[in-house]
């Protein structure tokens, strides 16, 4: 176990590996996406309540889903790479920090397009927007922080710090939002939670959110090539690599 | 889908195009960045 | 202890010596307050509504500004890295210069605040909160805002990039210090807020001193 650690943590070798996996990861996301999304636009019936719009769940949720996962996933990779300096740790917060952006820009259209149906309009102060929207702007600090920062080793480092600093307020924010939102909104009819799924509903919805993870994964990977690659130009196994393929 | 087929698409349009420009732009930036260090290195074996 | 007030009562000093520049930020304070009514129709009951959140903008914008000036002087004659040296633990001196640098910038916001409270027009019972919400609030800012400083330290213009950072951090803040204004302007239960506050100005004083000289190393090795 402890070698297998050590060895992961060699760029080299996680190049190799990164390699090796990315078409596998690749085809799993890409095929549990289609099945999840088949089976949320066709073989599940309409909602009772909200007629066909509710669809759009097998794509909002599980983007919400992942902002909070690619975020949490970069906070405990930043803690090992601020507490061990493990290099993969360190470009692991760098390459995930676009990629959750993305889930979370995600999250807020399309919970804003399903507003429009449900709410009548385009966005309401609702508290999970609201909070999805200060962890996109939590993102995007992330992302230009590392862009300001020269050396790459320490806007990596500058990075997880950060991540792990917002990770603490994430709860915080999620939680005064809450409280915030109790005191001044009206009577809003939050239709997006309901006590219980019918099976044919739920299931593609999980096949989706598992398939957005694999996706997740998948161009993870490439990105962290990316880092490691731009890092590490003058290593000899950077030259080995580029001259084997 | 009713009334509400526009908003079920669009939504899973903006998502299919945001997650596609996430592997396209991976994957671009890849293969830029190993053209760049290719170059770099042939230019370093033989100095005209 | 003994070193740590040394390093508050220097750098109050250092402070203190630069009067101006506190004047300016009591000023700019003002005037973000001062504006925002010509904005606007002066009607009492709509400054009440807007009135705490106004209140927290100001004092957020000027946060801003002066934080910036936390660790720079420092920085450029060379101290901060003895201090990184010194067998004093670093997180201590972060939390000595956050208190020097509160009490010289945030204390201000506090005694101006009944002031601005008679501008917009608040009844005299929720000046004390008034006070109060922000005496618990503005040291959160700068122990939270040190992180974001220590993190863009060594970079040119660093303005805007310190305000994308911590602003989101600064959100809960924002919103119980506002909760608590706006409960006692009508007349609600203000306690919770106010303890909200409190509870986010202890964990603040526990982790942003580490956070701070961890930032401060990535920063300067």
């Amino acid at each position: 176990m402890y070698r297998w650690f050590h060895q992961l943590g060699s760029p080299p070798y996680f190049y190799r590996l990164a390699r090796r996996l990315e078409p596998r990861l690749a085809i799993a996301a890409l095929l549990l996406i289609a099945w999840g999304v088949y089976g949320g636009l066709v073989k599940a019936p309409p909602d009772y309540q909200q007629g066909e719009a509710f669809r759009i769940i097998y794509v909002h949720v599980p983007s919400a889903w992942l902002s909070l996962f690619v975020y949490t996933a970069m906070a405990v990779a930043g803690a090992v790479a601020l507490v061990w300096r493990m290099k993969l740790a360190e470009v692991f917060v760098t390459a995930a920090a676009p990629l959750g952006a993305a889930f979370t820009f995600l999250a807020l259209v399309t919970g804003s397009i399903w507003g429009k149906p449900m709410w009548g309009t385009w966005w309401v102060w609702d508290a999970r927007l609201t909070s999805e929207l200060i962890l996109l702007f939590l993102y995007l600090g992330v992302i230009a922080l590392n862009a300001a920062i020269e050396d790459r080793r320490s806007a990596a480092r500058a990075c997880a710090l950060l991540a792990l600093v917002g990770v603490i307020n994430v709860p915080i924010v999620h939680y005064s939002v809450e409280w915030w939102n109790t005191l001044h909104q009206g009577p809003t009819i939050t239709r997006f939670d309901r006590p219980a799924m019918a099976p044919e509903m739920l299931w593609p919805l999980l096949w989706c959110a598992l398939g957005f993870n694999f996706l997740f994964f998948w161009l993870q990977l490439p990105r962290m090539r990316y880092e490691l690659l731009q890092r590490e130009a003058r290593s000899r196994w950077v030259a080995r690599e580029l001259g084997s393929e | 889908m009713g009334g509400y087929a526009a908003y079920v698409w669009s939504s899973y349009g903006v998502s299919a195009g945001v997650l596609g420009l996430c592997v396209a732009t991976t994957y671009i930036r890849l293969a830029w960045l190993k053209r760049q260090l290719r170059r770099r290195e042939t230019e370093l074996d033989d100095p005209k | 202890m003994s070193s740590m007030w040394a390093i508050v009562r220097r750098d109050l000093l250092l402070g203190l010596r630069q009067r101006g520049e506190i004047l300016q930020h009591l000023f700019f304070f003002l005037l973000v307050i001062v504006l925002f009514p010509l904005g606007t129709r002066p009607e009492p009951a709509m400054l009440l509504a807007v009135g705490p959140a106004l209140i927290w903008m100001a004092v957020l914008l000027s946060a801003m500004l002066s934080l910036q000036r936390l660790f720079r002087p420092e920085l450029e004659d060379g101290s901060l890295e003895q201090c990184l040296l010194s067998p004093v633990p670093l997180p201590l001196v972060v939390l000595s210069k956050v208190t020097a640098h509160w009490l010289a910038s945030g204390l201000i916001y506090i005694l101006a605040s009944p002031l601005i409270a008679l501008l917009l027009g608040v009844p005299g019972p929720a000046i004390p909160v008034i006070m109060v919400a922000l005496a618990l609030g503005t040291p959160t800012l700068g122990l939270v805002g040190a992180i974001g400083v220590a993190l863009t330290l060594g970079l040119p213009r660093a303005g805007l990039l310190l305000s994308l950072l911590i602003f989101p951090l600064f959100v809960p803040v924002l919103i119980f210090g506002a909760g608590a204004m706006n409960a006692a302007i009508t007349g609600l239960e203000f306690r919770g807020p106010l303890l909200m506050l409190a509870a986010m100005l202890v964990l603040s004083v526990t982790l942003a001193p580490l956070a701070t000289a961890a930032a401060l190393r990535i920063s300067l090795e």
